[in-house]
């Protein structure tokens, strides 16, 4: 495969995009159209499967193949693809209503099992398509056309949730930050099993600005804590220090470098990324962003198909005639 | 002592117990042991939902009913001949079943009044007289296990298990059955388990003696082979018959095998026995619910495989929308829904055809898909392979209706060569310029299977409605009215045999319609009404959608037609919508199979109307 040459618009469909003007779903695709040549697989082997939702329409998009799914169900579907035919490349488009309400289910398992999905979870924190109702990421209180007076529900933190779920690869990542999304991408597509990719996504019609905090030159440097691994995590203002067993987010300035966490996104221990995980909550004080975690696990089609494999080494492959005359047997002349 | 050897024509025994005395387990080896005879022989297993209901209580009888003859039969038999209970429960809730004068074999040291008062005995039936139009054997089968066992090292709770082999020995020596079959089976069974295999040898080799020499049986039985076509023969139950049609398919198709499912009686069987077959490259994928067992399928489906997904009603609920999907996506899935007892959670041990109307219909908007219905055990080979066939040819979802009486029930079966079954190559999309995903065969109205791995021919498809031939999404008023009048008449189009009619006279004009697993008691009603000089004719719908060509014809035929069906009439209901035809529907929803004597009652009601 290493003749593939492909450029952006080899992965560009002829269908028209249809989001609202200033959707953060526009750039996700053009970084993804983008970044698709670098994998140099060719486009018959890449698969995108969607669920429902605004952002469930990006295969539609994308030269290459893919299945606008129903609701949530896309993990499920890319699953049984995944383990019958481990040569494909698959990704899951999917946002934090379907892949978190009506699709946890899925995504949960999918996750467990290490399927080799490349999710990528579109959290824009509000139901778009829907026209505006409020998301199981939205911030509780929040007021919507389902919620006059405030939503009562407490949100999830898709990262604690993927963390939980046993997955080996989270990371997060920004709408617009082409260049860090673009190594989020190639670092979940070298990842050996099931990736999930949250990326925060400004919804401009129901829920504009809800990232503001991390996309605002004013304010990002100082909110967003970079996770590098080997590095001290750090924003441009604060660092991650352990205090009494838990991890806590103080001023630069009261601290030495050599008191930060070093970052290790290797770290087998899922209560490291998960520590790391609540130190952001609705209010994006400080978000840590990048790489969470990245453990190697054994991927599951891999080893479905390798049981298969073992069998047929062992005892042969399978014989239609003496399956049929298993067990007792007998004969009428 | 010499005994007698008495030769009959046929039986029909019913074991029944505790559901943890072992009577599955004891049935389908008298069942092995007969089908080597060469008898014909037809089962029906019965037990409750919970796996250990109450010790000795109504709730928690399990039993095994098998019926063998020296000719071709069709049922497991009205009313037993024979009843081994190991309990009073047992006693008291089969008891009614019972032919006249039928033999009654019990377990005596259970009869205490403990056990009696239990199931609501005020007097012991074994003493009080009303049990004395049968031929009661009262036998102590718990003392004489464990007395036969009591130079082994076990401890008496370990013997008493054993005294299942010592009623399976007794009834051996009673028909004369080979012993070598379950001595070979319990040797596999218990070969790492040393102890447990002498002890079950030796209750079962007590069991056949005690038979031959005890005065209380004077008598044995024989029964001849029955006449069958020549060929290799096993006993097949349905869900063992459908796992191995879907095996044969895959090899026929050069397909794999993908089998999306969730653990549910009475299906799950179906996923035990693919998940035996790893070495025929048959993927199973217990998935985390009904949902993501078809959407599983359904991905592999994509991806060229046999995408299959096993269910019984509760789960088929579930799985409405991703059906509708694969409706929308037209891709083969075969969806395989082992009816039980509904609504809801219903009766899960219990059989049932009420899933008709859901299989048809159970999905929003126009979404038709192709139901087909088995037979019999062993036609759930032959009707796997035409799931297959239909779903690869026409890229549609294919439901196959078993129940749960065909699904555990068995049968002999003649094993079919290689040479016997059909081809089902199929063939993928190829590169080429201007792929259309939504162009059709003119002959099937099937779209092409464009797998992805597949130069050239990348394509984005989905649920929303798409344009004719380019397969883009489109709202366009015209073309959904034209998509989904093409859907259904791809499906209207799909090629089924036609309805075969069995009217040995030529000039009955009653007709007896079933379809599905009711098969067995309407042939034998059928049979036992000639028998009795009256004209009937009877045909099996093994297609429901499409029906065959000619059912409009067959049913113009007769003046009367009966359709026995174990729902309210969903089949009639269909009958009489598409062909504006009066049917008469026999309806029973009791959780199990018609008795034949109840059709043919039903059968002369109407012929004497």
């Amino acid at each position: 495969m290493t003749d593939v040459t492909l450029t952006k618009k080899d992965f560009t469909s002829d269908q028209e995009v249809r989001w609202c003007p200033g959707c953060g779903d526009y750039s996700i695709l053009s970084t993804v159209q983008s970044f698709l040549p670098t994998l140099g697989l060719p486009r018959e082997n890449i698969v995108f499967i969607s669920g429902i939702g605004c952002s469930s329409r990006f295969p539609y998009y994308l030269e290459t193949f893919g299945i606008h799914s129903i609701h949530g169900r896309a993990p499920a579907i890319a699953s049984g693809l995944a383990i019958s035919r481990p040569d494909l490349t698959i990704f899951v488009i999917t946002g934090d209503g379907d892949a978190l309400s009506i699709g946890g289910n899925h995504l949960i398992h999918a996750l467990r099992r290490n399927v080799n999905l490349k999710i990528l979870l579109f959290n824009n924190r509000i139901y778009g398509l829907t026209k505006g109702q409020y998301s199981p990421t939205s911030e509780t209180g929040k007021v919507t056309k389902s919620t006059p007076i405030g939503s009562l529900d407490t949100p999830f933190n898709p990262i604690s949730l993927a963390i939980g779920a046993e997955a080996t690869f989270v990371a997060r990542s920004i709408d617009t930050d082409r260049k860090h999304l673009t190594e989020m991408l190639q670092a979940a597509s070298a990842h050996k099993g099931s990736a999930l990719i949250e990326i925060y996504q400004n919804c401009p019609i129901f829920n504009d600005d809800a990232f503001i905090a991390v996309k605002d030159g004013e304010t990002k440097g100082a909110t967003l804590l970079q996770l590098i691994h080997g590095v001290p995590i750090k924003s441009e203002t604060h660092g991650v220090i352990m205090e009494n067993g838990s991890m806590k987010v103080v001023e630069l300035s009261l601290v030495s470098e050599s008191e930060l966490v070093v970052h290790n996104a290797n770290n087998p221990d899922p209560s490291y990324a998960f520590a790391l995980s609540r130190l952001s909550a609705s209010e994006l004080d400080h978000v840590p962003i990048g790489i969470f975690r990245d453990v190697a696990r054994p991927e599951y089609s891999t080893m479905v198909n390798q049981q298969i494999a073992d069998v047929i080494a062992k005892d042969g492959a399978g014989d239609l005639a003496s399956l049929l005359a298993s067990g007792d047997t007998w004969e009428v002349k | 002592m010499s005994k007698t050897v008495v030769p009959l024509h046929q039986v029909s025994i019913r074991f029944a117990g505790d559901s943890g005395d072992g009577m599955q387990l004891t049935g389908d080896r008298f069942t092995m042991d007969t089908a080597i005879l060469g008898n014909d022989i037809s089962t029906l297993p019965n037990f409750p939902a919970e796996i250990r209901a109450p010790q000795g209580t109504l709730l928690g009888v399990s039993s095994f009913q098998l019926h063998f003859a020296d000719h071709h039969i069709q049922t497991p038999g009205d009313a037993p001949d024979v009843l081994v209970a190991m309990n009073p429960a047992a006693l008291k809730a089969n008891i009614k079943d019972l032919a006249k004068g039928a033999t009654i074999i019990v377990d005596a040291d259970e009869f205490i009044t403990r056990n009696l008062t239990k199931v609501g005995y005020v007097t012991n039936p074994l003493e009080d007289g009303s049990l004395d139009g049968y031929k009661v054997h009262p036998i102590a089968l718990t003392t004489l296990t464990v007395a036969t066992l009591s130079e082994l090292n076990l401890s008496r709770k370990d013997a008493e298990r054993s005294k299942n082999m010592f009623a399976l020995g007794l009834l051996t020596w009673m028909y004369s059955r080979p012993t070598e079959t379950t001595e070979k089976f319990l040797t596999g069974k218990f070969a790492k388990k040393p102890d447990l295999l002498e002890a079950n040898l030796l209750a079962f080799k007590a069991g056949w003696n005690f038979g031959e020499t005890t005065e209380e049986f004077s008598v044995s039985y024989q029964i001849a082979p029955a006449k069958m076509p020549a060929g290799k023969y096993r006993n097949v139950s349905g869900n063992t018959a459908l796992s191995y049609g879907l095996i044969a398919a895959a090899k026929q198709s050069g397909l794999q095998l993908f089998l999306g499912s969730y653990p549910i009686t009475p299906a799950s069987d179906i996923l035990h026995e693919l998940s035996k077959h790893k070495k025929f490259g048959v993927i199973t994928f217990q998935a985390e619910d009904e949902i993501a067992a078809v959407g599983s399928a359904l991905g592999a489906a994509y991806g060229g495989a046999i995408g299959v997904t096993s269910t019984s009603g509760p789960g088929l609920a579930l799985k409405a929308e991703m059906i509708g999907l694969g409706v929308m996506l037209e891709l083969p899935l075969i969806v395989i829904d082992v009816q039980r007892g509904g609504p809801s959670t219903g009766l899960p041990t219990k059989t049932e055809q009420a899933d008709l109307l859901q299989a048809m219909y159970g999905r929003n908007g126009e979404s038709p898909v192709v139901v087909i219905a088995p037979s019999t055990p062993k036609d759930c080979f032959a009707m796997a392979m035409e799931a297959v066939r239909i779903a690869t040819t026409y890229r549609v979802p294919v439901f196959i209706l078993s129940d749960g009486y065909i699904a555990n029930g068995s049968e002999p079966w003649r094993i079919p060569g290689e040479g016997e079954l059909p081809d089902l190559r199929v063939e993928f999309a190829h590169t080429e310029e201007n792929f259309m995903p939504y162009s059709r065969d003119p002959k099937t109205l099937a779209r092409p299977w464009a797998i992805p791995g597949t130069k050239g021919i990348e394509h984005r498809i989905g649920g929303v409605e798409k344009a004719d031939q380019t397969g883009a999404i489109s709202y366009d008023p015209t073309n959904h009215d034209f998509m989904v009048r093409t859907r259904a008449a791809k499906v209207a189009g799909v090629q089924v045999p036609d309805l075969e009619v069995d009217d040995a006279t030529g000039d009955a004009q009653v007709l007896l319609l079933g379809w599905g697993s009711t098969f067995g008691p309407i042939a034998a009603a059928v049979e036992a009404l000639r028998e009795n000089g009256q004209k009937v004719a009877q045909a099996h719908l093994k297609y429901i959608n499409p029906f065959p060509k000619n059912l409009g014809a067959v049913l113009d035929r007769y003046e009367r037609v009966i359709v026995p069906e174990m729902n309210l009439g969903q089949l009639a209901m269909l009958l009489r919508a598409q062909f504006l035809k009066d049917i008469t529907g026999y309806n029973q929803v009791r959780g199990l199979p018609f008795s034949t004597t109840e059709i043919i009652e039903a059968t002369m009601a109407v012929l004497s109307d």
